[in-house]
């Protein structure tokens, strides 16, 4: 495989995104909620009466959405990447030039990935130095950084990220029309939101080895997800049984 | 040398043969006309020669590159362009845009694409509006666009599916003026056509396809093969008795049509003065004399009725 082959794909895909507003906002509007508005709800519970207690396991238990984005940020782009080709027919042309079925996989993937984590992580910076300032003066401590969000942000997120990606290939490959794959898409955030509400009512604790054994499993699913995607994205299957 | 080879070239998808058996070459610089009605195997022929579906069985080579071989898959996709019959643009970028990412997956050094892209912009009246989105584009000039998306690369076949269709005619025009334009430059192509005024005007021979191959041969020569030579005669009166003393020189076939006589005949400069010097015998003055030409139309319509 030819990593500028799979570049050449992932740099196109990239210009049209800039140039379709909506993926653009979904990103945006997440990234704010997350890096901001989750800041202010904790400066909120650290200025209540006893809120110093609560503040870490509210700060940990926030973290996790970026679990959450990884996996939720790509549904925009990797559905919109695949079903745009779909819808404008474009796939044609494109499988007849001299460009592997692996290499054009490999540039919508990263196309996907890339905005994804580093919005994430754009995002988290944000977010940690926002809740540190925040927190400081409650804590007498910077809680972040800490191995627990390194965890979250370097190991839970691009897993997570990757499976988004994979998951949303194989709906675009049976989906018609971007919305569909996007509503369906979404739905990848339901392991991860029902781990977060766990932790919120602590059935779950995210603990560092807690999410180490989390990460263990997403590296399972990742793998079967990229053979099936692997099985799903073959030029005859796309040209004679995508619809 | 024959760009195209195709021997016993078969697809089934399941139990439904989309292409069967086909043999045939295309030689180099020639122009091949592929005709047939909607779900003859056109596409999918196309398709299995520019390496985007496998075979079920048989054997084709494009410059001596054998298809469904894994290695010389790539090779032939880079001796290729295509033009399917969905344009298949990105519509949201402009036509340099397009013709750069192409240019790109095909490989061109960055100096030598960007000279192409200027090239054919400007030969096809787009570089004016070249950085615009293509969605802005009408039809005619967004298949100029993928026409070009296909030369890029400077390919020694050329693929047309449908090049023409859901286009108005001035554009169609257009489009054919260039794919003429190509074949002067001596470029082999392959069009899957239903415009058969189209295909008699840019080919140099022609495949009739209903999943088999029907016929194959130079539009003239596939006239006469599938009618035979016929010879109108217009008399200004016809009657029982003209019409006998034509039958006693026994031609294959013999009809009448108001005042004209039609008739099938083995070699007809030798037989044609001997039919009319009959009928001028028998008391009858001729208007006219003249070859029955078919036509393409109803040549193709007739192969395609006798296959039913």
């Amino acid at each position: 495989m030819r990593l500028s082959k799979a570049w050449t794909v992932a740099s196109k895909d990239f210009k049209t995104f800039t140039k379709r507003k909506s993926i653009l906002y979904s990103i945006i509007y997440f990234e704010v909620f997350v890096s901001i508005g989750m800041p202010l709800l904790i400066r909120f519970i650290a200025s209540k009466p006893g809120g110093a207690a609560a503040l870490p396991t509210f700060m940990n238990a926030f973290s996790f959405w970026f679990v959450i984005g990884a996996s939720l940020l790509p549904v925009g782009i990797a559905s919109y990447s695949l079903i745009g080709e779909k819808v404008q027919k474009s796939l044609e042309p494109l499988l007849a030039t001299p460009t592997t079925d692996e290499e054009i996989l490999a540039g919508k993937s990263i196309a996907a990935f890339l905005p994804a984590i580093c919005s994430n992580y754009i995002g988290a910076l944000i977010f940690t130095v926002l809740v540190d300032s925040f927190t400081y003066s409650t804590l007498k401590y910077l809680y972040y950084p800490n191995w627990d969000i390194a965890i979250i942000l370097f190991l839970l997120a691009p897993l997570a990220c990757i499976l988004g990606v994979g998951y949303n290939i194989l709906i675009s490959s049976r989906a018609n029309d971007v919305r569909a794959a996007q509503q369906l898409g979404t739905l990848i955030i339901l392991p991860f939101g029902a781990v977060y509400i766990l932790s919120e009512f602590k059935v779950l604790t995210l603990t560092t080895n807690n999410m180490l054994i989390m990460a263990a499993v997403l590296v399972v699913i990742d793998v079967i997800v990229f053979y099936l995607v692997k099985a799903t994205f073959q030029r005859e299957e796309i040209l004679t049984k995508w619809k | 040398m024959n760009m195209i080879e195709v021997k016993n070239l078969t697809k089934k998808f399941g139990e439904i043969t989309a292409v069967d058996s086909l043999t045939f070459h295309v030689a180099e610089g020639e122009v091949f006309g592929l005709l047939g009605p909607n779900g003859a195997g056109k596409t999918t022929t196309i398709r299995m020669l520019c390496c985007l579906i496998s075979k079920t069985s048989g054997d084709a080579r494009i410059a001596g590159y054998q298809i469904g071989n894994g290695a010389d898959s790539l090779a032939i996709r880079k001796l290729i362009g295509l033009v399917p019959d969905n344009i298949g643009l990105y519509e949201e970028l402009s036509a340099y845009e397009n013709l750069d990412y192409y240019g790109k997956l095909y490989e061109c050094p960055e100096g030598e694409r960007k000279e192409k892209i200027e090239y054919f912009l400007k030969m096809m009246d787009l570089w004016e509006k070249r950085d615009q989105p293509v969605s802005d584009f009408s039809k005619g000039m967004k298949q100029k666009v993928a026409i070009a998306r296909a030369l890029i690369h400077d390919p020694k076949l050329l693929f047309f599916d449908e090049p023409t269709a859901n286009l108005d005619p001035e554009s169609s025009r257009v489009v054919r003026d260039f794919i003429l334009k190509l074949k002067k430059d001596g470029k082999t192509i392959f069009i899957n056509t239903h415009n058969l005024d189209e295909a008699q005007r840019i080919c140099d021979r022609i495949g009739i396809l209903k999943t088999k191959l029907l016929a194959v041969n130079t539009p003239e020569q596939l006239e006469k093969t599938v009618w035979g030579s016929r010879t109108v005669i217009q008399v200004e009166q016809i009657n029982d008795q003209i019409i006998a003393a034509v039958r006693k020189l026994k031609p294959k076939d013999l009809s009448v049509e108001e005042n004209r006589i039609i008739l099938a005949l083995a070699d007809p400069q030798k037989e044609n003065p001997d039919f009319v010097q009959e009928i001028v015998s028998a008391g009858c003055r001729i208007q006219y004399v003249t070859q029955l030409n078919p036509g393409l139309e109803e040549t193709y319509i007739k192969v395609i009725k006798e296959t039913k």
